[in-house]
């Protein structure tokens, strides 16, 4: 990748960071409140981000081939439908509920001095590498 | 309105709308998709040099999959000294809850090739039908669990 692609995946990720401290996301309490329906403030959240996006991802490639600093094309996240996909989902939702943040907010967190959730992030770096463990290949 | 949000609803919005914004950034530029579990993996290259750390996959991302992760970090840091509260937000949660749900959430995304930014917002935006089934069932478990937690008395 192109040094200026660094640079525009950095200021991504500034945008996406402060976006997620802005909205909460990154005190497992509030997403907490919401899987109990007692504040609904993160299908605002998601919902905003997904239109955002939704907008970009289908407009886009519509007008160019190629993005601004590449030449590989436009990728989708169209992951396969299968068992594995959806077991994973479902174990992610437990954890999820437990811990009260995924892995953007558990980064996110340490950035904002909410320090403990470096438990999160150490939980899934080794669930990470277990999964890659059990991986077949 | 107000008891769908006890506590105001701009800031869900704007957030959500800043998280789109980034992730809008990183496609129209670069043409990626911005997943957020997947830098645990690629990180895993660097240290471990099994066969499946060592895919392609990993190794041709993991320099901007940190630095997005970096940058990620930078941006809650920024929010913190510009606009954050002077009080302190550390969680209440005992520390065996992060660390057993962190393990839960690591091994799951990886297994299912996407957490909420991977499925939930990149997958969603591109109308993904196993993206939406992996949001279903992960808010359905993630609220059996909660609901489970605190009918054992654990809020």
């Amino acid at each position: 990748m192109k040094p200026a692609s660094f640079l525009v995946i950095f200021i991504g990720g500034l945008l996406f960071g402060f976006g997620l401290a802005l909205s909460r996301m990154i005190q497992p309490e509030v997403v907490l409140s919401f899987l109990e329906f007692r504040d609904f403030g993160l299908l605002l959240v998601l919902g905003g981000a997904v239109l955002v996006t939704f907008t970009t991802y289908q407009l886009v490639p519509r007008l160019r081939k190629q993005p601004l600093l590449e030449t590989t094309g436009f990728e989708t996240k169209r992951p396969p439908l299968n068992r594995r996909t959806l077991a994973g989902a479902a174990i992610f939702g437990v954890g999820w509920g437990l811990c009260g943040v995924c892995p953007g907010p558990a980064i996110a967190g340490l950035g904002a001095g909410n320090w403990l959730l470096a438990f999160a992030v150490l939980g899934i770096a080794i669930g990470a590498y277990l999964q890659g463990r059990i991986a077949p290949g | 309105m107000m008891h769908l949000f006890p506590n105001g609803w701009i800031h869900y919005l704007l957030g959500g709308l800043l998280i789109g914004a980034g992730v809008s950034l990183n496609f129209v530029f670069t043409g990626r998709v911005t997943g957020m579990s997947s830098v645990f993996s690629a990180g895993w290259s660097f240290v471990s040099q099994r066969a499946f750390f060592q895919q392609a996959r990993f190794l041709a991302t993991r320099y901007w999959r940190l630095l997005l992760a970096l940058g990620v970090v930078l941006g809650a840091l920024l929010w913190r000294s510009w606009l954050g509260p002077s009080a302190d937000i550390a969680t209440g949660l005992p520390w065996w809850r992060l660390l057993a749900g962190g393990l839960l959430i690591g091994f799951g995304a990886r297994l299912s090739d996407g957490c909420t930014s991977g499925h939930g917002i990149c997958g969603l935006a591109s109308l993904s039908l196993s993206s939406l089934l992996a949001v279903i069932i992960f808010l359905a478990t993630a609220i059996v669990s909660v609901h489970l937690l605190m009918s054992l008395g654990m809020r």
